[in-house]
């Protein structure tokens, strides 16, 4: 790193420091510390507004039941919708990192990468819309395929939904907001892996494919999971796509993913609640907010740990 | 799948592929299977002209032949091994293909359900007094340009400082845990932030707040971390010679910081920080809980509500009034301006990177 220059310098040589350098030094320093205030005024400041909510009384909350039986469903349907985008989107982050590094010709591999990149740069809510409007319909036939066929399973138990608004359709959508994460973070470490472990392979008959399996897969491991827990924090917490996409039922606890209500998630129940929520509700919407923040905070954190011990490995 | 190889019997002798003597193994012709899929994708359109079949069934099932054509003609020339690496090379190249169904259907439903609406008026009336057809963005764009603005003021001093602490300052614990903290700080769901926001402002406001500074903080905390993140990276990326140039000279350090670093780095930070602007001008959720909507202009961030690009899209789709058709086509075609504004956001990124790139001799 080339951050160690001043103070790996001993301390007897130290120079008279300006006040010009002492000033800048300080704002710098400022800087950083005002963002670990930042986040922790976040957290503060949630559980402060949270507070009123916990200690209401239960028939206050809407659902009238209290905090937690109104925040469990949101922290169920948050999970299941992140689940089924992580299922879905890591496999193919898989391959598209795959074939950014190791399949497509040289020369189109970097614009190729940059078109998946596309797919993170196209904001949330326009997300919604193309779920709502073609993702959806496009689906239906298919919902009803799986009722019919798949019905003995609890997660396509149906009846399927005549709009295709369903909780897979929300998991579908996440997963497409969460595969350039994924796959981005998978092609950086498949294209670090040592080209000497890969051309041994090779040189012993490997084929692309047992080559991958045999350097590239091992090696890039936890890079991979990293990526897809990162990619997790994001589904948990996207919102809009899902507002818009899910039609919600509230209180509901279901893993039937292709029936008209489903369990909304913490962050689409916030977006659709909050503009007319009052007094108590309004405290209600931050105490699951503070809940969806905690999560993702612990995602987030494992992840990095993760993929920043990786890091430390591969130097 | 390492089994040695072991070809059924197609005039050729078990294991030929491994024997020592044998010069070459059987391969298949170069690019059979480009050759395969395209024979394949021909009579799927003449089926499709003649049968009726959707195009999704057909895509499904050209993919899903032609592997099997493909894997089956490998293993009986080339051997088992050669059959698992052509059938894993058709599943990446399909997940590829896949990843761009949505990208495309994406761009094409956007544009053509906005080109509609998308005419001078669009562009230069607001929503006040409008019901039915006609009305505008003007009053969004401009609160959008108004909350992104002040984020951007906010957020880039204090990124481009903290990145700077990062790289040429900080050492030990506390670099440790910003360092940290910043990587962890990017995954803030964004409606998290907006309810930061409302719980910061709402102890000066009181209860049902909404203002526009208000979203340009929530976005700043979602802002930040991007900056701090693309800036450390380029950062880093400076040659220490010139800096030990400098302090040989008897350059201060803040003075090398400011004339030799951050010049030398411009270009990337140029392209860091538009790429950081892309991510927060598209952000719905932290404005729809801080900033409200409304349907007059407002260009003053202190005073209530101000509508936004984002947030007057998911309006106008969620409730667009009566007759529903004149809402839904304002939301498309300001989806289609939003998604424009950050495509060409993310071009001129690129551009700035390009052109401003320190002329090294590398």
């Amino acid at each position: 790193m080339t951050a160690t220059s001043a103070p790996a310098q001993p301390p007897t040589r130290r120079p008279v420091r300006s006040l010009g350098d002492r000033l800048f030094a300080g704002s710098a320093t400022g800087a950083g510390i005002l963002i670990l205030l930042l986040l922790a005024g976040v957290a503060a400041f949630l559980v402060v507004q949270s507070v009123p909510a916990v200690t209401a009384p239960a028939d206050s909350i809407p659902g009238g039941e209290g905090i937690v039986a109104y925040v469990w469903p949101l922290v169920f349907g948050t999970l299941l919708a992140a689940v089924i985008a992580l299922l879905v989107a890591t496999p193919l982050a898989i391959g598209i990192a795959l074939f950014t590094t190791y399949y497509a010709p040289r020369r189109v591999a970097q614009p190729l990468g940059y078109l998946v990149d596309l797919l993170a740069a196209i904001p949330s809510v326009v997300y919604g819309f193309w779920g709502i409007a073609w993702l959806a319909p496009h689906l239906v036939p298919s919902y009803r395929w799986l009722d019919e066929h798949a019905g003995w399973l609890p997660f396509f138990a149906g009846p399927a939904s005549a709009t295709g608004r369903t909780m897979l359709t929300a998991g579908l959508v996440l997963a497409i907001m969460i595969l350039p994460i994924i796959s981005a973070i998978s092609r950086e470490v498949f294209s670090q892996v040592p080209s000497l472990h890969r051309e041994a392979a090779l040189a012993l008959g490997a084929t692309r494919w047992e080559m991958i399996r045999m350097a590239v897969l091992p090696y890039g491991r936890s890079g991979v999971i990293g990526g897809a827990m990162l990619g997790l924090g994001r589904a948990l917490g996207e919102t809009l796509a899902v507002a818009l996409v899910l039609s919600v039922t509230s209180g509901l606890v279901t893993v039937n993913l292709i029936s008209s209500s489903n369990p909304a998630t913490i962050a689409a129940n916030i977006a659709l609640n909050f503009p007319e929520a009052t007094g108590i509700g309004v405290n209600a919407l931050i105490a699951s907010g503070l809940a969806l923040f905690v999560i993702t905070f612990a995602v987030n954190l494992l992840a990095r740990a993760v993929v920043n011990r990786r890091a430390e490995f591969s130097e | 799948m390492s089994r040695p190889t072991r070809t059924p019997d197609l005039g050729q002798p078990a294991g030929a592929s491994l024997a020592a003597g044998q010069p070459r193994a059987r391969r298949l012709p170069r690019r059979t299977a480009t050759g395969v899929f395209a024979v394949l994708t021909v009579l799927a359109v003449l089926l499709g002209l003649t049968t009726g079949l959707g195009v999704v069934p057909l895509v499904l099932l050209v993919a899903v032949v032609g592997t099997l054509v493909v894997v089956l003609l490998s293993r009986a020339v080339e051997g088992a091994r050669k059959a698992t690496d052509r059938f894993v090379t058709c599943l990446v190249v399909g997940a590829f293909a896949l990843a761009m169904v949505p990208l495309v259907s994406l761009v094409w439903t956007v544009v053509s359900s906005g080109l509609p609406r998308l005419d001078a008026e669009f562009f230069h009336s607001s929503m006040l007094g409008i019901l039915g057809p006609g009305g505008g963005v003007y009053h969004a764009i401009m609160g959008t340009l108004v909350i992104t603005g002040i984020t951007t003021l906010m957020s880039v001093p204090i990124g481009l400082l903290t990145a700077v602490y990062l790289v040429e300052y900080g050492h030990g614990r506390l670099k440790r845990a910003i360092t940290f903290l910043v990587d962890v700080m990017t995954g803030i769901p964004s409606i998290v932030a907006g309810l930061f926001a409302y719980a910061l402002f709402v102890i000066f406001f009181g209860e049902g707040v909404r203002m526009g500074f208000g979203g340009a903080v929530a976005l700043s905390v979602l802002m930040v971390p991007v900056v701090v993140r693309s800036a450390e990276e380029v950062l880093k990326l400076v040659p220490n010679e010139l800096r030990e140039a400098s302090y040989a000279l008897g350059v201060p350090k803040w003075r090398t910081i400011v004339k030799v670093v951050l010049p030398t780095a411009v270009a990337g930070l140029g392209t860091g920080i538009t790429l950081a602007i892309a991510r927060v001008i598209g952000e719905t959720a932290p404005l729809l809980v801080i900033a409200g909507t409304t349907t007059a202009t407002n260009l003053d961030p202190f005073d209530g509500r101000m509508a936004t690009l984002p947030v007057f899209a998911y309006y106008q789709l969620t409730q667009p009034g009566v007759p529903p058709e004149d809402g839904i086509n304002r939301a498309w075609t300001a989806a289609l301006v939003l998604i424009a504004i950050v495509l060409v956001l993310n071009l001129v990124a690129r551009l700035i990177g390009r052109v401003f790139a320190p002329k090294t001799g590398r």
